[in-house]
């Protein structure tokens, strides 16, 4: 896999808080990928998510978004990438139609083009009727909506979410998996982090799984399979296989 | 054994969180030990007492007589301590509705909601008498030492003060749910908890400035026409006065009509509480009033649309709105002594400026706090395609945007009068919110807009340098209009408060 067909590239990433979170990472995503990140309660995902995001600055290694040095030149990585927390980022005292503007604003998107991108993705996402209402009185599940729109709003290359299902009733989740996945049959490129292990096993199409800030493998689920101890059949097996493996190999 | 779910125990269960609350304020949330909070409180206690001491000693030791004058005065100021609490108690008794944090817990189990809202409202006149005892304590103790303990009973009149404060607030409160609902009484109870914190001190001074030309909330009450006309010494309204002095039978009255209207309001009051505080609960899973329904927008650069952002966010914050009417309602008097006399007297500068210039100073430390701290979608403009310096230098611009749209009236209207007098109080006005945000952003933490009320909690060094920088440089204003070589003094004083605050920074 050349450096040209990753939309991400880690390599020997190192963040330390009191104790290590993340040693010596390497990370390879591709171009229009769905890669679904696993681990444990303080495996280090959120933090390696944040440092590519630009919210953390790594004590060592690089981080190359579509060839961009997120380090060097940290704006031209953000101007094709976007992050959605499990704690929308919303402006209580903003209506989801100002919110898409501010977004639209700080990535100088053109006015009359937003403005349509923010209309279809409101609908998309089933928040028309409220576009116009304050965000201070929407739930939890139309906050992360509108978080998520705020993120397609400038149709990024790379979008990160960290824990995006958190919280949401069915069909909100639904939702937001729908536009996922036409996300990436456009050709966008998506890494997430989720507890949910049926919805990394339905959409990711290869899943990396982190213990101790180190990635203990990755692959499809057919490899995970393939890796995982016998009469591990679903990727929850799977998944706390590896994890237990690697525990005790520690 | 405290019986589950009693007045006694939610009154314990309040205490000990009282207790926390407190203590995590006073510690500004770092491992202080009590020993060095002990000496803090001691040393403030000294300073205060010494400046009570200065101010009120030799009136006291001269002896003090229930004459009427005495009691226009003790009286008058009274009223003073009376609207501050009154104020607080309209704030706290709002809270008491509208805070969540354990609201929706006690209100979903079989605890009786009565007897959480009287703990919760005696609280509210405890807190009160506490912030007024803070206040009138020095004054109160000066008194006692040199003209007799006597005095000591005035602290059972902010007792009887603070109750029927609270007994007030709660009545205004529960009057506000029954007549405009939930969703706007929050913005008209802060509205009007601002303006009462605010309106007797300016109506003294907007009288003082009608009839005597002066600023000073004192002049008012020092007239001998307005002794002249007050009722005689044997009228009820002296009665809270008399009690302070320790007058036995007006003691007795002040006390039982505090005891008496505190007691009533809860009794009244509690049986709505339940009902009020789901509806107010019910507004966080209501649609606000639809927006103006717009299907374009409008292309802004970065900056300005992150300076779009801040004015919509503080024009829409109520509680902002209230703090900020008060701060700006202390604005009206010096516009009132301006606009009297305007081309009459070059001296009214000297007045007027620096509480322009203290005013301006205060407004952009709670309005840089909100800016460049209170950012409720920090990873959304931190992983934006801008850099910190652009985010940083929009956030700037949209405070002295807000500060300039506040004083450019006044600065007008000096100007008319005096240039340079204009160009003094805006350089003051300069400095002082300079300053201000200066030192908000050495000492910037992220924290929701919702802690705003707590923005002192964050950096005790911040807060006070903040005030001092500001008085500092209303200082060196008002003497560079009178003794231009004498106002580089306190401005070199302001600098020194500022390098400290850098100093004491947080790193890292």
């Amino acid at each position: 896999m050349g450096s040209s067909d990753l939309a991400l590239e880690i390599k020997g990433l190192s963040k330390s808080f009191d104790r290590p979170a993340v040693s010596g990472l390497d990370l390879a995503v591709k171009k229009g990928e769905f890669y679904a990140l696993l681990g444990p309660n303080g495996a280090g995902k959120t933090t390696i998510l944040r440092m590519v995001a630009g919210l953390l600055q790594p004590d060592a290694g690089t981080i190359s978004v579509f060839g961009h040095d997120a380090k060097r030149d940290p704006l031209a990585a953000k101007r094709i990438m976007a992050w959605v927390s499990d704690e929308p980022m919303v402006y209580d005292r903003l209506t989801p139609f100002e919110y898409l503007e501010f977004v639209a604003g700080l990535w100088q998107i053109d006015a009359e083009t937003a403005a349509r991108r923010a209309t279809d993705l409101l609908d998309w996402l089933g928040l028309s009727e409220s576009a116009h209402a304050r965000c201070g009185g929407f739930s939890k599940g139309m906050l992360q909506k509108v978080a998520l729109a705020g993120a397609l709003v400038h149709e990024p290359s790379l979008i990160i979410l960290d824990e995006p299902l958190t919280g949401l009733d069915a069909g909100s989740a639904r939702q937001v998996k729908d536009v996922l996945k036409a996300r990436v049959a456009r050709g966008v490129t998506i890494i997430m982090t989720t507890h949910i292990l049926e919805v990394a096993e339905r959409m990711a199409e290869r899943i990396g799984v982190i213990a101790q800030g180190r990635l203990i493998a990755e692959g499809t689920l057919e490899e995970l399979r393939a890796s995982a101890s016998e009469g591990s059949a679903t990727l929850e097996d799977i998944f706390l296989d590896l994890v237990a493996r690697n525990e005790v190999a520690a | 054994m405290i019986a589950p779910n009693s007045l006694s125990w939610f009154a314990r269960h309040e205490l000990g969180l009282a207790w926390r609350d407190w203590s995590a304020m006073m510690r500004a949330g770092k491992p202080v030990r009590r020993s060095v909070l002990a000496a803090i409180f001691v040393v403030v206690a000294i300073i205060l007492h010494a400046i009570a001491y200065a101010l009120i000693g030799s009136w006291a030791k001269a002896g003090i007589g229930p004459d009427k004058q005495t009691l226009v005065w003790l009286s008058g100021g009274g009223l003073i301590f009376f609207t501050v609490m009154l104020s607080q108690a309209m704030e706290s008794v709002t809270r008491a509705y509208y805070a969540r944090s354990d609201l929706d817990l006690i209100l979903s189990s079989p605890a009786n909601p009565r007897a959480l809202f009287a703990v919760r409202t005696s609280a509210v006149a405890l807190t009160t008498v506490g912030l007024a005892a803070l206040l009138a304590g020095p004054a109160i103790n000066v008194l006692a030492q040199t003209d007799g303990p006597h005095w000591l009973f005035a602290y059972v009149v902010l007792v009887a003060l603070s109750a029927f404060a609270t007994a007030l607030a709660i009545a205004f409160t529960a009057l506000l749910f029954k007549l405009v609902g939930a969703k706007k009484t929050r913005l008209i109870s802060q509205i009007a908890a601002a303006v009462v914190g605010a309106g007797f001190i300016i109506g003294l001074q907007v009288v003082g400035i009608l009839t005597y030309g002066s600023l000073s909330r004192f002049t008012m009450l020092n007239s001998a026409d307005l002794v002249a006309a007050m009722p005689p010494d044997t009228s009820v309204i002296w009665l809270p006065a008399k009690a302070a002095m320790g007058d036995p039978v007006a003691l007795s009255f002040t006390v039982l009509a505090g005891a008496g209207a505190l007691g009533l309001a809860i009794l009244f009051a509690s049986a709505g509480f339940a009902r009020y505080a789901v509806a107010a609960a019910g507004l966080t899973h209501v649609k606000s009033a639809a927006q103006r329904v717009r299907t374009s927008f409008t292309m802004l650069s970065q900056k300005q649309s992150l300076r779009a952002k801040e004015f919509k966010l503080l024009l829409r914050d109520p509680w902002l709105l209230s703090q900020s009417l008060m701060q700006i309602l202390y604005l009206v008097p010096p516009a009132l002594m301006l606009w009297l006399n305007f081309g009459q007297s070059s001296s009214i500068y000297v007045v007027v400026v620096p509480v322009i210039v203290m005013a301006s100073g205060q407004l952009a430390g709670g309005l840089a706090w909100l800016a460049i701290s209170g950012e409720d979608a920090a990873d959304l403009v931190a992983t934006a395609p801008v850099s910190p310096r652009d985010i940083l230098v929009a956030k700037i611009q949209s405070v002295i945007g807000a500060i300039a749209l506040v004083l450019t009236p006044l600065l007008l209207l000096i100007a008319l009068g005096s240039l340079t007098a204009a160009l003094v109080t805006a350089l003051g006005c300069a400095l002082a919110a300079g300053s201000a945000t200066a030192i908000q952003l050495w000492f910037r933490c992220q924290a929701k807009r919702s802690m705003f009320r707590r923005r002192q909690v964050s950096s005790r060094v911040a807060t006070l340098s903040e005030a001092f920088a500001s008085i500092l440089w209303a200082g060196s204003a008002a003497l560079l209009i009178s003794l231009p070589a004498l106002a580089i003094i306190p401005a070199i004083l302001a600098v020194g408060a500022l390098a400290f605050a850098f100093a004491l920074r947080p790193r890292g």
